[in-house]
C-alpha cells in the first residue's frame, strides 16, 4: 500500500492507493457526503460496497462516470470526483475508454471468492474441473478481507492451483438459462494513471458453463426506526471494518443496536479499535454464544429486549443522540453517541437465482431468505445457503412500532427517499402484492435495486399484517414473498455493452465493387439494410433537387448508369428448380424458355405480397433469382424453410450470390448504342436481343451476362458481371460514355423513374397487407396452378370491398410534392367530437416527376381502383392539400419505350 | 441465453437460431380446407405452457432446420430431431394449451 492522493469535490484528500474512497473520505472527518435526492437530508456512507444507497459520487476523471457508490470506488492517484446530490448526470464528451468483451466456456463457475466460493472451487478442482472463479472485490477472501484476516493456508492453495482461474474485480450481473452468465470485470479504474495504455476499461464477460456455485455472501440490514438516516448511522460490519482495518478514528462514543450476535462481534471490534462503545441494545430477550460472551467479558453493556426508536442530530445534521426504547417498559432513554452502529441481521445475495425464477425460501432461524438449491448444474454455497457460521441467532424484527410523525422520517429506500410513512400509504390505497407496493412507493428502483431496502419493505408489511392475498393472517415474510430481480445486478456502462462495437463498428457496413468511384464522384449515400447506395450524384453546387432532375432527364432522353450491384441474388438449380418456382411465386416460371427473363412476385401464406424480382432461367434447371435490396437474406430464408420442412422430396439447392454478380444498369435511349460500343460478340438490336432477354457477351475478354430488364420503363441492359470486374466495367462504360453524356444515377432517381412508371417497392408501396390484386396486379396472379399464399385470396376479408388498393395521385397544385406517409381522406371528411379524422388510405410513394413536370405520387386508397378520377384531400398540419386518384402508370402506358 | 443442440453443429448460442414456432403443423392441402379450417393453419397455434415441440433454424450456422423439444415455462431444452424423422418422447408432460384468443 502506498498514500496517494486524489480530489473530492475540489478538496484534495490522502488515501492508501486502491482503499474504498468511503474510507478515505471518513478517515478525513467527512461524514456528511451528500444531501438525498427529495429531502435535501444530510446523508452519508453506510455500507461497505455496492449495497451502499448513500454515499454516491459523480467522477469527474476519466470516464466521468456517474452514480458510482464510494464504497466500490479504489482510489488511485489522478482520481477527482465531486459528490452527487440524487440524479447523476451523462458525461458531454463521448466515452473514448476501452470496452472489451470474451466468451468463455468453463467445467464450474463459482461466483464469490469468499470462503464458501473457495471451499467449491476446491471441490471442484479435486472432483477433475477447470473452474473459473470470478468475484466482484479487489482480493479473494470475502468476509476475511473485512475482518483483516488472512485466508487460511488450504484456501491460499486453491487460488494457485493451475486448473483454476480467479478474476477479482469481476461482478457477475446477470444468470440466464442453462448456465448463460454475463459478468463485468473492472479492469482499469483502480490503478488511475499507472493503467497501461491500451488496457481495456471494463471487459464484458459472456460465460458458458455446465455447473455454476453461487456463493454470494450477504448485505447486512439497516433497521427502520425514526431519523434512520443521519450520517453517523451505519450498518456495523461496514462501521467495525471502516474502523478497524481502514484506520477510521473519528467516532469517540459509539452505541450499538443489533437483532443478533453480528452486532456483538462489531461492538467488540470497535471497543478492541479504541472506540468507546457505550452499550449494545439487543432486541432480543437473552443471547448466548462466543461473540456475546465476548462482548461481555471485554465489559461493554448489554441491554436486552431494548431497541433503537429515534435519532438526534446536531447542528452539522449528524448523530449527536440516540434514543433507546425498552420494548417491556416502553421506557425510553437518550444517550449521545457519533456512532450508531446498526445489525439488523443477514439478507443472502439471492439476485442471481431468482434471475432464472428461483423462489427464495424464508429461514425464522436465520431471518433470511435463503436459496438450498443443489442440482449438478446449479448449486448455492455459503450465507445464500444458509450457512451463517453458527453464531449469529437473529430476532425476526425489522424496527420498532412507530406513530406517523415518525414514519414520515423512517426511511426504507435512503437513496428513493421512501420512507415508511409511503409504504403506509401505499398499503391504505389498498396495494397488497409487494411488486405493487415497489411500484407505487419507488422503493427499491434506484441504482442498488433495493439491495438494503428490499427487506425492510418486506419487514414493514409484515409489521402492517399484510400478506400477498391481501389478508391479515401472516406476520412471516414468507407471506409477503420477495421481490424478484431483475439483470444486472449493478449497474453497467452502456459502453462496456456496447464494447468495440460503435461507430462505425456497430454493424458491417457492406458496400459494391464500384463504391469507391461512387466517393470520389461526390456521391451522397443512403443507407439500405447494411449497404451504402448512392443516393444521388449532384455536380458542384447543385442541391439535391436539381441532381435527380438531371438524372431523370439523362435516363429518359439520353443514357444513364445505375450500380445495381446490391440486388439480392439467389443461385437456384437442380432438376426440380422449375417445379420449386411455380410454388413460390405467384406467376409461373416453368414455362419461361431458357435464356429468358421474368418478374415474379411472391406471397406469404396468407397471400400478402412479400417480395418481388426479376428471375433469369439460365438452363433448363438453373435459375438466377433476384430478389429486393433488403429481402435477400429473408427471401432466401423463405425458401430453405420450404424446402427443408415441407418439400424435402424437391431435388433443389439455392445459393446466395449477391456478392458473386455485381449488376450494373445502364438505362435510356442511348444505352444500346453506347453498350454496343462495348459489345462486339453479340447483336443489341430490337429484333435480335428482345425485351425481358438475356445472353452471355464479352467485354474486354470479361464474359458478362446482359439482360434487357427495365425498372424505368426506357430502353436498359443490365450487365451482370463477377464483383470483381464490376468497377472495370462502370470505368469502361464511363469512358465511352463521355460523348453521351453518360449520367450516373442513384436510388432517389432510380424510385422517380420507377414511381413514374407504377413500379411497386414492397415495404414502401406497400404495409404488409397487400394481397397482388390490392397491388393491382392481377396480371401476375396464376390461375393455373397452385402457389404459396393462393388459397388466401378466396378468405373473405380479402375480397371484401374498400380494402387499400394502390393508384396514382396527381395533386392539384403540381408544384407541391406531398409528404410521403400523408394521410388521406375524404374532401367533405369532418373532425368527429373527438377532433379526429377517419382517413381512407395514405401516400406511400411521392416525387416531383421531370418527365410530367409536375408532382406525383402512388397511395393506397380504400376501394381505390374503383375510384378513378375522385378527389381526395391530404391533410397536412393546418393546410388541406387536394388530388386526383388515377392510374398508378404515369408515362408510357403502352410499353413503347423499353425497346 | 438458451443452449440449444443443433442436431448437426453442437450446442450453439439462442442467438445463432431463428425460431420457427410449433412444429409439426403440416402445410395442408390448400384446397381441401374450408375458409375457417386454412385461417386456423394460418393463424391458430396451441401456445401452451410446458414442454413443446417447437421448430427451429441454425441460420448463423449450418443453415438447417430442425425440431427441439423446449418448456415453454422453465426454459428447460430437451432433445433436437430432424425434420420427416420419428419424434423423441417428450422429457416431460407436454403442455396445456394456452387461452384461446
Amino acid at each position: 500500500m502506498s498514500e496517494i492522493s486524489f480530489i473530492f469535490d475540489d478538496n484534495i484528500c490522502k488515501g492508501q492507493q486502491g482503499e474504498p474512497m468511503a474510507a478515505a473520505l471518513l478517515r478525513s472527518g467527512l461524514l456528511s457526503i451528500t444531501n438525498s435526492t427529495y429531502h435535501s437530508r444530510p446523508r452519508g456512507v453506510i455500507g461497505l460496497g455496492v449495497e451502499e444507497p448513500n454515499a454516491l459520487v459523480q467522477l469527474v476523471s476519466g470516464t466521468q462516470e456517474s452514480m458510482r457508490p464510494a464504497t466500490i470506488i479504489e482510489v488511485a492517484e489522478g482520481l477527482n470526483a465531486r459528490s452527487l446530490t440524487g440524479i447523476g448526470a451523462l458525461p458531454e464528451l463521448p466515452d473514448e475508454a476501452r470496452y472489451d468483451k470474451t466468451n468463455r466456456y468453463v467445467d464450474t463457475l463459482v461466483i464469490g471468492a469468499g470462503v464458501a466460493g473457495l471451499k467449491a472451487a476446491d471441490k471442484a478442482i479435486q472432483a477433475g474441473y477447470q473452474v473459473l472463479l470470478i468475484d466482484d472485490q479487489p482480493g479473494p477472501g470475502g468476509h476475511l478481507r473485512h475482518l483483516g484476516t488472512g485466508l487460511p493456508v488450504a484456501l491460499r492453495d486453491v487460488l494457485t492451483n493451475n486448473k483454476l482461474t480467479y478474476v477479482p474485480r469481476c461482478t457477475a450481473v446477470g444468470l440466464y438459462d442453462q448456465n448463460y452468465i454475463v459478468a463485468v470485470e473492472r479492469r482499469s479504474d483502480h490503478l488511475g494513471g499507472a493503467a497501461p495504455a491500451g488496457r481495456a476499461r471494463i471487459r464484458v464477460w459472456h460465460i458458458r458453463t455446465d455447473r455454476v456455485v453461487l456463493a454470494p455472501g450477504a448485505f447486512q440490514r439497516p433497521l427502520i426506526f425514526a431519523n434512520n438516516d443521519r450520517p453517523g448511522i451505519m450498518l456495523s460490519h461496514a462501521a467495525a471494518t471502516y474502523v478497524a482495518i481502514h484506520g477510521v478514528q473519528i467516532f469517540k462514543r459509539a452505541v450499538v443496536v443489533t437483532v443478533d450476535n453480528q452486532g456483538h462481534r462489531d461492538a467488540l471490534r470497535l471497543h478492541q479499535a479504541g472506540v468507546p462503545v457505550q452499550a449494545i441494545y439487543d432486541v432480543r430477550p437473552a443471547a448466548g454464544g462466543a461473540s456475546v460472551d465476548a462482548a461481555k467479558a471485554a465489559g461493554i453493556p448489554i441491554r436486552f429486549r431494548t431497541t433503537i426508536l429515534d435519532t438526534v442530530s446536531n447542528e452539522e445534521g449528524t448523530l449527536q443522540s440516540v434514543i433507546i426504547q425498552d420494548l417491556d417498559t416502553n421506557e425510553i432513554v437518550e444517550t449521545t453517541a457519533d456512532l450508531l452502529a446498526v445489525s439488523g441481521g443477514w439478507t443472502p445475495i439471492a439476485d442471481l437465482a431468482t434471475h432464472i425464477g428461483i423462489k427464495p425460501k424464508w429461514s425464522e432461524e436465520h431471518a433470511a431468505f435463503l436459496v438450498h438449491h443443489g442440482t449438478d448444474q446449479l448449486q448455492t454455497a455459503g450465507m445464500l445457503a444458509g450457512d451463517f457460521g453458527g453464531d449469529d441467532d437473529p430476532a425476526v424484527f425489522f424496527g420498532p412500532a412507530l406513530d406517523d410523525e415518525q414514519a414520515r422520517h423512517a426511511y426504507i429506500d435512503l437513496q428513493r427517499d421512501a420512507t415508511l410513512h409511503e409504504l403506509r400509504r401505499a398499503v391504505g390505497a389498498g396495494l397488497h402484492s409487494i411488486e405493487h407496493i415497489k411500484r407505487y412507493t419507488t422503493i427499491g428502483t434506484s441504482h442498488d435495486q433495493g439491495k438494503t431496502s428490499g427487506m425492510l419493505t418486506i419487514g414493514a408489511l409484515c409489521q402492517l399484517n399484510i400478506n400477498s392475498q391481501g389478508g391479515n393472517s401472516g406476520l412471516s415474510p414468507a407471506d409477503v414473498g420477495t421481490l424478484s430481480f431483475r439483470p444486472p445486478y449493478v449497474p453497467v456502462p452502456f459502453a462496456a455493452l456496447a464494447g468495440r462495437e460503435r461507430g462505425p463498428l456497430s454493424d458491417p457496413i457492406r458496400i459494391t465493387p464500384v463504391h469507391q468511384w461512387h466517393v470520389e464522384a461526390g456521391a451522397i449515400f443512403e443507407d439500405v439494410g447494411q449497404w451504402k447506395r448512392p443516393w444521388y450524384f449532384p455536380k458542384q453546387g447543385e442541391s439535391m433537387e436539381d441532381a435527380v432532375r438531371r438524372e431523370c432527364m439523362a435516363a429518359r432522353e439520353g443514357v444513364a448508369v445505375m450500380d445495381a450491384s446490391t440486388l439480392g441474388k439467389i443461385d437456384i438449380q437442380g432438376p426440380d428448380a422449375a417445379v420449386f418456382l411455380d410454388r413460390i411465386y405467384t406467376n409461373m416460371f416453368s414455362t419461361l424458355p431458357e435464356g429468358q427473363c421474368r418478374y415474379g412476385l411472391m406471397c406469404k401464406a396468407d397471400g400478402i405480397a412479400f417480395d418481388d424480382g426479376v428471375t433469369t432461367r439460365l438452363g433448363k434447371n438453373h435459375f438466377l433469382m433476384t430478389t429486393t435490396t433488403g429481402g435477400a437474406a429473408g427471401v432466401l430464408a423463405w425458401l430453405e424453410e420450404w424446402l427443408q420442412t415441407e418439400w424435402p422430396d424437391l431435388k433443389v439447392y439455392c445459393t446466395s450470390v449477391t456478392e458473386h454478380i455485381s449488376t450494373i444498369a445502364l438505362v435510356g435511349p442511348n444505352s444500346r448504342q453506347l453498350l454496343q460500343e462495348l459489345v462486339k460478340d453479340i447483336d443489341l438490336s430490337k429484333t435480335a436481343f428482345p425485351f425481358m432477354h438475356s445472353r452471355m457477351a464479352t467485354i474486354d475478354d470479361i464474359r458478362v451476362r446482359i439482360a434487357r430488364i427495365s425498372f424505368s420503363g426506357e430502353l436498359a441492359f443490365e450487365i451482370n458481371v463477377a464483383w470483381g470486374h464490376a468497377r472495370y466495367i462502370w470505368e469502361r462504360l464511363w469512358t465511352l460514355g463521355r460523348p453521351y453524356d453518360l449520367t450516373a444515377y442513384g436510388t432517389e432517381t432510380m424510385h422517380v423513374l420507377r414511381a413514374e412508371k407504377g413500379y411497386i417497392i414492397i415495404g414502401q408501396d406497400t404495409d404488409g397487407t397487400q394481397t397482388p390484386y390490392d397491388l393491382n396486379m392481377s396480371w401476375v396472379v396464376s390461375k393455373k396452378k397452385e402457389f404459396i399464399g393462393k388459397r388466401s385470396f378466396r378468405l373473405p376479408y380479402l375480397q371484401a370491398t374498400a380494402r387499400p388498393q394502390l393508384v396514382g395521385l396527381l395533386p392539384e397544385n403540381g408544384e407541391e410534392v406531398i409528404p410521403e406517409g400523408a394521410y388521406i381522406t375524404e374532401l367533405n371528411a369532418h373532425p368527429d367530437e373527438h377532433g379526429k379524422t377517419s382517413h381512407t388510405g395514405f401516400v406511400t410513394s411521392s416525387y416531383y416527376s421531370p418527365t410530367l413536370g409536375r408532382a406525383f405520387a402512388l397511395a393506397l386508397v380504400a376501394d381505390g381502383l374503383n375510384r378513378m378520377g375522385e378527389e381526395v384531400a391530404v391533410p397536412i398540419g393546418k393546410k388541406v392539400l387536394h388530388a386526383t386518384i388515377c392510374d398508378s402508370v404515369f408515362i408510357d402506358k403502352e410499353n413503347i419505350r423499353r425497346d | 441465453m438458451l443452449y440449444i443442440p443443433c442436431p448437426h453443429c453442437g450446442l450453439r448460442n439462442e442467438t445463432e437460431f431463428h425460431y420457427g414456432a410449433e412444429a409439426g403443423v403440416a402445410y395442408p392441402d390448400p384446397n381441401a380446407l374450408a375458409d375457417s379450417e386454412w385461417a386456423k393453419y394460418l393463424h391458430i397455434r396451441a401456445n401452451p405452457k410446458g414442454w413443446l415441440a417447437e421448430r427451429w433454424v441454425h441460420f448463423a450456422g449450418c443453415g438447417r432446420w430442425f425440431n427441439l423439444w423446449r418448456n415453454t415455462v422453465t426454459h428447460e431444452i430437451g432433445p433436437a430431431y430432424l425434420p420427416f424423422t420419428e419424434q423423441p418422447k417428450a422429457p416431460g408432460n407436454i403442455g396445456q394449451e394456452g387461452p384461446k384468443a
